[in-house]
């Protein structure tokens, strides 16, 4: 068992009578790049914000590195890179005096950051950008400098809360390579996402959270094993028509979900019981043959989809 | 070199390590990076302000009221106005960055929750931010001065005694507003600050003696802080030190102590709890 960096037993959050995370329990190993994946509302960002120390637990315990937040914020917080969901750079400053700044937040000796502020504009491809304000920048371009200025005190921890979201595709892709980067590194990484693609590409391991409770954890690849099958057919026959159909596609698999413009089918051969299904002459309008991805296992674990 | 982890442990031992992490000039040097592509217009009215009171009153309506009895002896009435117009200088400076300024940072800019997310405490964020405020405050009664005494308006060279207490001033006013500004959440809310302040500088004996009122409202003006801060400023000025000069100065403590106290409160219960 590799060193666990964080720990967490019956952590507990109320904000009254409302219960933001329900008794969780987890660990994150070193160098891990761990997933909370779950919708809006899961209780992940205040799952985050008590690792972060930014937050007080109500019941439970949680240990990172080995020291109790409450008693050591400030210990644990210089461990740690926090990458918000909502951009907080400062908007009256430049890119690289936003990095120097940060880093001095951290008590970090002007000398030290002038060198790392290099490397960082290197990493999150900003250079050209160096003296621009802020507001100049592109959405993309904001989080990798969040990402960046998290990284000026060269942390141990890198929180990343919802990193992606908001970004166009091809933003994405340049941040993940990033974030790539920094695992090999050996940075250990702890990440939010209500994006399965996301969690799939990022996580080594994840759990799955539902109004507070972790519903299911493992690899992506092990749940997708665990709960859900090999291939998914989607098909589609019209809103009409889908609910006349379903009672005959349900005998034909293990497993079917009706979703409001679809019906799923989970199966080990998709192209097999298309044909079955086209033999029964039912002849869907689309259909789809697919790969089992997380958003199923969601579906399977709450019943209801990721993105509502 | 130390890195982060090891600044942050050297600390980890002392007395409220939680709120306070000893490097609120890291705050103060991040005022002064901003400030140097920040626009200067609002900066300069606060200063030009009271200079234009000073004339328009001073000059315009001297020449009408001639002389008046100060509490302290009786003087040319711009002599009159002069401390209580750097008092209320001193004031405005602090209050300007304290309240809206503060509130930009708190509410728009998510800053101060930036700031907390790395081993600064509340403390360092209040103390920071106070500091950099009183700073403006500073950089007003210096100014101020500068164009008064070539005006002979400033009766002797102990009157330079009024900058720090026009700072002093300002301290209290600085950590008061940033912790009333702390708890608002709206416009609204931040609009009855400008509501309360404009009567109060007015009315708190910077252009006449309140001695004028009726006692009851003679009674309640020195229940504020401006007419405080303005009598403080007052008694240095013509160098007449007396109880009430302690009074002032004690009232100005307890505005200090109690802003900073609720201020760091404030921020741990938005940003850490």
């Amino acid at each position: 068992m590799p060193e666990s960096l964080i720990s967490a037993r019956g952590l507990t959050k109320k904000y009254g009578d409302f219960t933001a995370v329900d008794a969780i329990d987890f660990d994150v190993a070193k160098g891990e790049s761990f997933g909370l994946l779950g919708p809006n509302g899961a209780g992940k960002s205040t799952t985050m914000r008590i690792i972060a120390a930014t937050s007080q637990r109500t019941s439970g315990s949680i240990s990172i590195l080995g020291r109790d937040p409450e008693e050591h914020g400030p210990q644990i917080r210089a461990h740690l890179g926090v990458v918000p969901q909502q951009d907080n750079l400062d908007g009256e400053l430049t890119v690289t005096e936003n990095l120097f700044i940060y880093g001095r937040y951290f008590g970090l000796s002007k000398k030290f950051i002038r060198n790392k502020i290099e490397e960082l504009l290197d990493f999150a491809q900003l250079q050209e950008k160096r003296d621009s304000k802020v507001e100049a920048l592109s959405g993309g371009m904001k989080r990798r400098l969040t990402i960046a200025r998290a990284l000026v005190s060269e942390p141990d921890i890198l929180m990343l809360d919802e990193p992606t979201t908001g970004l166009d595709p091809q933003a994405r892709h340049i941040l993940w390579d990033r974030l790539f980067r920094l695992k090999e590194t050996g940075v250990t990484l702890v990440i939010t996402t209500h994006f399965m693609d996301e969690a799939e590409q990022l996580c080594d391991r994840l759990v799955v959270m539902d109004k507070g409770k972790i519903m299911a954890e493992g690899s992506p690849l092990e749940l997708i094993k665990k709960y859900s099958t090999k291939e998914v057919l989607e098909v589609r026959f019209g809103s009409e028509r889908n609910k006349e159909v379903a009672p005959v596609l349900r005998d034909m698999c293990s497993r079917i979900e009706e979703l409001p413009d679809r019906i799923l089918m989970y199966v080990e051969d998709g192209e097999a019981l298309l044909e079955e299904i086209v033999a029964k002459k039912l002849h869907p309008t689309t259909s789809l043959v697919r790969r089992s991805s997380l958003e199923d296992v969601f579906l399977r674990l709450t019943g209801r989809s990721l993105i509502e | 070199m130390k890195t982060a982890v090891e600044i942050a442990d050297a600390r980890a031992n002392r007395f409220g390590h939680q709120l306070y992490a000893g490097r609120a000039r890291a705050i103060l040097e991040r005022g002064f990076i901003a400030l140097r592509s920040s626009t200067w217009v609002p900066i300069a009215t606060g200063f030009v302000e009271p200079v234009l009171y000073l004339l328009a009153f001073g000059y315009g309506m001297s020449e009408l009221i001639g002389n008046v009895d100060s509490g302290r002896g009786t003087v040319d009435y711009a002599v009159f106005i002069a401390p209580g117009l750097l008092a209320t200088s001193a004031m405005n400076g602090a209050i300007y960055d304290s309240t809206w300024n503060v509130f930009f940072k708190l509410n728009e800019s998510k800053l101060y929750q930036g700031m907390l997310a790395t081993p600064l405490g509340p403390l360092d964020v209040a103390l920071g931010e106070i500091t950099w405020a009183l700073l403006r405050g500073l950089s007003y009664a210096i100014a101020f001065m500068a164009v008064t005494a070539p005006l002979g308006l400033v009766p002797g060279i102990s009157a330079i005694l009024a900058i720090p207490a026009a700072v002093f001033i300002a301290f209290g006013f600085a950590s008061f507003g940033m912790a009333i500004t702390s708890y608002f959440k709206t416009y609204q809310q931040m609009g009855m600050i400008n509501i309360v302040l404009l009567p109060m500088f007015l009315f708190s004996g910077s252009l006449y003696p309140i001695s004028v009122y009726p006692d009851w409202l003679e009674f309640l003006i020195q229940l504020f802080p401006s007419w405080h801060g303005i009598e403080l400023v007052r008694d240095i000025w013509f160098g007449y030190w007396d109880a009430g000069t302690f009074i002032h100065l004690g009232y100005f403590c307890v505005m200090i102590v109690t802003g900073l106290y609720f201020t760091t409160r404030r921020l741990r219960n938005l940003f850490m709890r």
